[in-house]
């Protein structure tokens, strides 16, 4: 077959583009580092070493990568349906309400081992719940679903706020949180585990969440391209048409896609509440909902691609943390610049870089002619 | 000054890999109604959307009123005096008719300048040529007949001097279109020219005073109307190629396999799709259904396979009758034995972006035979995908590769191959081998009569007449949603069909 | 509670104070939808334009160039949305909601690179901000029952920019219905591809309907942090934006019920601040979240179609290409 001058192969197109493009992200936000008046370089040294310079940091980069998996992943199963969840933050939140209504009702009466499936399950179905209405809306009403998960965001959190203050906070207490759980419904850390194989790591929140993360990846990944409701939703996502040509009941795809991208989301909950802070609190999720969009355009929503997002993104943040400890000019905020840019550019300016891209292959295509005529 | 209004000279446009225009001449002359005619797909519209500045020709020039004007854009075309009615109406449907009018050729800044300029200009235009309008009217509020007087109105506002009308009639009725026939005359008759497409025969005959014929992307003929006729166009229209000789035994049809009662579609605005359609398909034989593109086959197609309802009539599948609950469910049609090869191939034939093994089982991709407890059995789809391939020769053969990525004629292959490969009772084929390239449709056409032997009762709707007059048994002819004639393969030829199709045939009700 | 007309006034008044910020977002809104590009990012341009304002009201002393900064930054990102969602037809939605990330970290990063106090940009005097104005006649008449009452506790005593928005309110419908402009701005909203065969660049009206947009948010952020307060604070637009994007909607994408929308909106935050731990005879103690969270409530509500039906602009969201 002769190549025409606008094909890109394969590689280029789905690792060179998304290196431009992460590329250029990063360049805008070492100007911006630059014009603070600190060395760039120098920073991204500091947040490497922040992240994966220690046991204790490659810890947190791994802790914070567990909640953009899931949430990375919402929105990746979502968007093979053409679906745009924005809603990520409001079902995490409400995913971690499930988790504490679970163990709060139940720690003192179950062991572990019946708390951790049924904790798991309830993160799952809340933040399934959450999500529930919006994709009713969208199904069965046309009604936009960017616009109504943005909404059920801040309903989610009015709500948490409600039930802190009226429900869950302890008598006496002043601080909107619930009590803690009981040490037997905490989800074992990551140092524990490795203790009883003798190994010794430093501490950090890095917990069991994390494996689970890594299993959900491994179902979803089942789920997208190994069976037929995958098949279904892959097929409404890419041409409505073609999906009633083939008899799929599309609305029912759109619900039973959001309801998973809600429970995973949800999933987050699990690490946050069970895994780390041992109670319900407000704000838990800080933006990690909103990661979870990043995650998915820089993983080009495919899972192997949402977990290496998602590790960049944990290092991102463990890094940026450390960076403002050495480097006070430069908050940690910049991680949000950082996310934002990326977002940026792989997502609404993604294929800003292609034609030039191809210009190039085609010049150096026609020196290939040019060499073998 | 010439006598001329505009002039082509060796316009060409392509579209990727298709050639809509292919080194187009046309001379237009002033105060005259030209004709252009031609088949869907012929490449009239993009001809006019590039004298209207929508698309810019590859190559070519265009002269206006004796001098090369280039237009790049619609701004160009509209300050040259040309003016375009279009198929698909561009009007604003929440604005007011006077708002649509207005829009572009304002006259200031402030729009109140621009509504009193307008509603003495148009009424003028409806006293000169009875183009009568309501302009406090909103779009979505009025019938299409007078929509696409609004945009006569929006061209002739604008000061066009040559008007350009996109299968105006299309969308009329035949009253309507009488009475737009009577504003083009009347604009003739003060100086205006006008450029009219269409595949109405009758139309050309009865309006126009030259016209030119449009086949695969070229002009085939000039004529003047007086000294043409409607078999002569209709010839001309659908060209005389060879017939191709197709390695066939008799039919030997059996029991009715489909049966289509009294069938009728009214779509959401209301517009007769289909109507009153009855005929039936026997085992061991193809029906084929001609007609000019647009004229209830497509329709006819998606009632069949369960993706429309219909709104009358009934359906029997080998006698079993497609109730309404079953009517908008293709799932259950296919199980009842239905097998639907669609017009659009890649729109709805297959999903460009999967691979040829899952596209291999659109449709049937919840059988047993593809699927475990949860996990799809990719090794059996990719099987059934190597299998098919081979045996209805699609290449590459390589079912991890995009169906975006095969040829047309590799990409219908596929289709057909998934659809025969159950044996169903009813196959419905449309449009086999549009876009494809001619080694494959001779393959495509012995495996749609293998079918046939298999006892298949095969529906071919195709814009192709020779593939038709080749293929089929029986032929019914579509006009206008209503079956406007039926006959026997044997005795029919191109002419009379074409004669049919554009319903200028003896005892033509419309 | 008894609710005296002292009260009602106050609330009224409260009303009115909390709206201005949503009015000049939800025009911005209007502008933009009305043109077919969907704009999440009213949150972040209302944050960078607070923040440009307070600093550089902090720098120069002058609440005017605060303001006129404020408008330069929203016009800057409006550029940005524009170059990723018009110029290079990206996704309206994330293009959206990356500039809203990166002003929630740029504007904290900003603030303590350049005032060294935790994101918080300095107090202003008030000779740099925008402060309250009385009316004429406010004084003379504040004795007279009732109407005087009125006048000077809600009609008098806002500041610049509360009566700006109202005169923008104005502005925006006689632009989008009485001018040119405007009528091409709305059709291309509508059918972009009638507005390109008439002859009318589709980029370059949505170019501008989202600069005007730009210039809104820059004020209305300039409100929050120069008018309405006297410094930055971090995340100080507070959903404002979205509740703004969610008035529009409420408001069907028309000015003037978009306004009372953000009336009804910033009622309901007035409401829940002033019922803040109040008992109500027979309901009991309103919870203050149920109140906040109305405005989203509302609107899914509507969104759902059960109440009246919310219809945006046909082209709406959708990137213009020609097609074949």
């Amino acid at each position: 077959m002769s190549r025409t001058s606008k094909s890109l192969p394969v590689w280029a197109d789905i690792l060179l583009i998304p290196l431009i493009n992460l590329a250029m992200a990063l360049g805008v936000s070492a100007l911006i580092i630059y014009l603070i008046g600190e060395n760039p370089i120098e920073a991204l040294k500091l947040m490497i070493e922040g992240a994966f310079g220690s046991s204790e940091g490659i810890g947190y980069t791994l802790y914070y990568a567990t909640n953009f998996i899931f949430t990375g992943l919402a929105v990746a199963v979502a968007f093979h349906a053409m679906l745009f969840n924005i809603g990520g933050e409001g079902q995490a939140y409400i995913g971690g309400l499930g988790v504490a209504v679970a163990l709060l009702a139940l720690d003192h009466y179950l062991p572990f081992w019946l708390l951790f499936p049924i904790a798991i399950m309830s993160a799952m179905l809340f933040g399934a719940a959450w999500a529930a209405i919006p994709a009713y809306l969208q199904a069965y009403r046309g009604s936009h679903i960017v616009i109504t998960t943005i909404m059920f965001n801040f309903i989610a959190a009015n709500l948490m706020v409600y039930l802190l203050v009226n429900v869950f906070i302890m008598p006496g207490s002043m601080t909107p949180q619930s009590r803690t759980f009981l040490e037997s419904a905490w989800m074992p850390t990551m140092q524990a585990m490795f203790a009883t194989f003798g190994i010794k790591i430093s501490e950090s929140p890095l917990n069991f969440s994390f494996i689970i993360s890594l299993i959900t990846s491994l179902l979803v990944w089942i789920y997208i391209w190994h069976t037929r409701w995958g098949y279904e939703m892959r097929s409404v996502g890419f041409s409505e048409p073609a999906a009633s040509y083939a008899g799929i009941n599309t609305k029912k795809v759109i619900m039973i896609t959001m309801l998973i991208s809600g429970a995973l989301a949800g999933l987050a909950g699990v690490n946050e509440i069970m895994g780390v802070q041992h109670k319900l609190m407000l704000d838990f999720v800080a933006g990690y909902g909103f990661t979870g969009i990043a995650v998915a355009l820089m993983g080009r929503n495919h899972p192997v691609g949402i977990i290496m997002a998602s590790i960049l993104f944990g290092a991102l943040f463990q890094g940026g943390a450390e960076l403002s400890f050495d480097m006070p000019a430069i908050s940690k905020e910049m991680v949000f610049v950082i996310q934002g840019l990326i977002i940026l550019f792989s997502g609404a300016l993604a294929y800003m870089s292609k034609p030039w891209v191809e210009r190039l292959f085609s010049i150096f295509y026609r020196k290939i002619e040019a060499k073998e005529a | 000054m010439s006598d001329v209004a505009i002039e082509l000279k060796g316009i060409s446009k392509s579209f990727g890999s298709v050639q809509a225009n292919k080194n187009v001449d046309l001379k237009i002359y002033k105060g005259t109604i030209h004709g252009v005619v031609g088949e869907n797909g012929a490449g009239k519209s993009t001809l006019m959307s590039i004298l209207y500045g929508f698309y810019e020709a590859d190559s070519g020039e265009i002269y206006v009123d004796g001098k090369e004007t280039a237009i790049h854009n619609s701004t160009d075309a509209i300050r040259a005096g040309i003016g375009m009615v279009h198929q698909h109406f561009m009007l604003v449907e929440n604005f007011t008719v006077l708002e649509n009018i207005i829009l572009g050729a304002e006259s200031g800044m402030m729009l109140s300048h621009s509504i009193a300029k307008a509603k003495s200009e148009v009424k003028k235009l409806e006293q000169n040529y009875g183009l009568y309008i309501d302009l406090n009217a909103r779009i979505d509020t009025i019938p299409v007949g007078q929509q696409q007087r609004v945009e006569t109105i929006k061209a002739l506002y604008r000061g066009a001097k040559v008007l350009i009308l996109d299968e105006p009639t299309g969308v009329l009725t035949p009253q309507e279109a009488e009475q737009l026939f009577d504003i083009l005359r009347a604009l003739k008759k003060q100086g205006t020219t006008i450029v009219i497409i269409t595949h109405k025969l009758r139309e050309i005959m009865n309006l126009t005073d030259n016209v030119s014929v449009m086949r695969n992307g070229e002009i085939v003929a000039n004529l003047k109307t007086s000294q043409t006729s409607k078999e002569e166009l209709a010839e001309l229209m659908v060209g005389r190629s060879i017939r191709m000789e197709i390695d066939k035994s008799p039919a030997k049809p059996g029991e009715i396999l489909l049966e289509v009662k009294k069938l009728g579609l009214t779509d959401a605005h209301g517009v007769r799709r289909l109507d009153n359609l009855n005929f039936n398909v026997r085992a061991g034989e193809i029906v084929g259904v001609a007609g000019v593109s647009g004229n209830g086959q497509g329709e006819l197609l998606e009632v069949l396979a369960g993706m429309r309802t219909c709104t009358e009539g009934e359906v029997k599948i080998s006698s079993v009758a497609i109730t309404p609950s079953l009517a908008t469910n293709p799932k259950k049609i296919r199980e009842a034995g239905i097998a639907h090869v669609p017009e659009d191939r890649l729109k709805r034939g297959l999903i460009p972006q999967f691979s040829a093994s899952e596209s291999s089982i659109l449709g049937y991709h919840n059988s047993p035979a593809y699927n475990g407890m949860i996990l799809t059995k990719t090794g059996a789809i990719r099987r059934h995908c190597v299998d098919i391939m081979e045996r209805f020769d699609v290449r590459p053969q390589n079912p991890d590769i995009k169906s975006a990525n095969f040829s047309g004629g590799n990409q219908q292959k596929l289709i057909l191959a998934r659809e025969m490969d159950r044996s169903p009772k009813v196959l419905l084929v449309g449009q086999p081998t549009r876009g494809v390239d001619i080694g494959a449709i001779e393959f495509i056409h012995k495996q749609i009569v293998a079918m046939r032997d298999e006892g298949s009762a095969v529906l071919l709707v195709s814009g192709e007449l020779d593939e038709l007059l080749s293929l089929s048994n029986r032929i019914i002819v579509m006009f206008d949603g209503k079956i406007v004639g039926e006959v026997d393969a044997k005795d029919a030829d191109e002419k009379s069909l074409g004669l049919m199709m554009t319903n200028s045939h003896e005892g033509a009700s419309v | 509670m008894d609710l005296s007309l002292n009260d009602l006034l106050s609330i009224l008044s409260a009303t009115i104070r909390l709206s201005t910020p949503l009015i000049f977002a939800a025009m911005a809104g209007i502008f933009s939808e009305r043109s077919g590009v969907v704009d999440i990012s009213l949150e972040g341009k209302l944050l960078a334009g607070a923040f440009a304002a307070a600093s550089v009201a902090a720098v120069t002393g002058s609440a005017w160039l605060g303001l006129g900064a404020a408008i330069l930054t929203g016009m800057a990102l409006s550029l940005v949305h524009g170059f990723a969602s018009i110029t290079h037809k990206g996704d309206q939605v994330v293009s959206g909601v990356a500039i809203n990330i990166i002003v929630s970290g740029l504007t904290v990063v900003l603030g303590i690179a350049w005032f060294h106090r935790a994101g918080q940009t300095p107090t202003l005097p008030s000779s740099a901000r925008f402060m309250s104005i009385k009316l004429p006649g406010a004084d003379a008449i504040s004795q007279v029952p009732f109407l005087g009452e009125i006048y000077t506790k809600l009609i008098s005593g806002h500041n610049l920019l509360v009566y700006l928005a109202f005169v923008c309110v104005g502005l925006t419908y006689w632009i989008l219905f009485k001018t040119r402009f405007g009528l091409r701005l709305r059709a291309v909203g509508e059918n972009p591809k009638a507005v390109d065969t008439a002859g009318i660049s589709v980029d370059f009206l949505r170019y501008r309907a989202i600069l005007i947009g730009g210039i809104l948010t820059g004020i209305g952020g300039t409100y929050i942090s120069i008018a309405q307060n006297a410094s930055f604070t971090r995340d100080m637009s507070a959903g404002q934006g979205y509740i703004a994007l969610a008035a529009m909607i409420f408001g069907k994408w028309k000015p003037t019920p978009a306004m009372l929308s953000c009336f009804l909106f910033g009622f309901l935050e007035a409401l829940s601040m002033r019922l803040q731990g109040v008992v109500v005879p027979f309901l009991g103690e309103v919870p203050v979240q149920l109140i906040q969270a109305g405005p989203y409530i509302l609107t899914v509500v509507l969104l759902a179609g059960f109440v009246g039906r919310a219809i945006a602009p046909k082209a709406d969201g959708v990137p213009y290409i020609k097609e074949r």
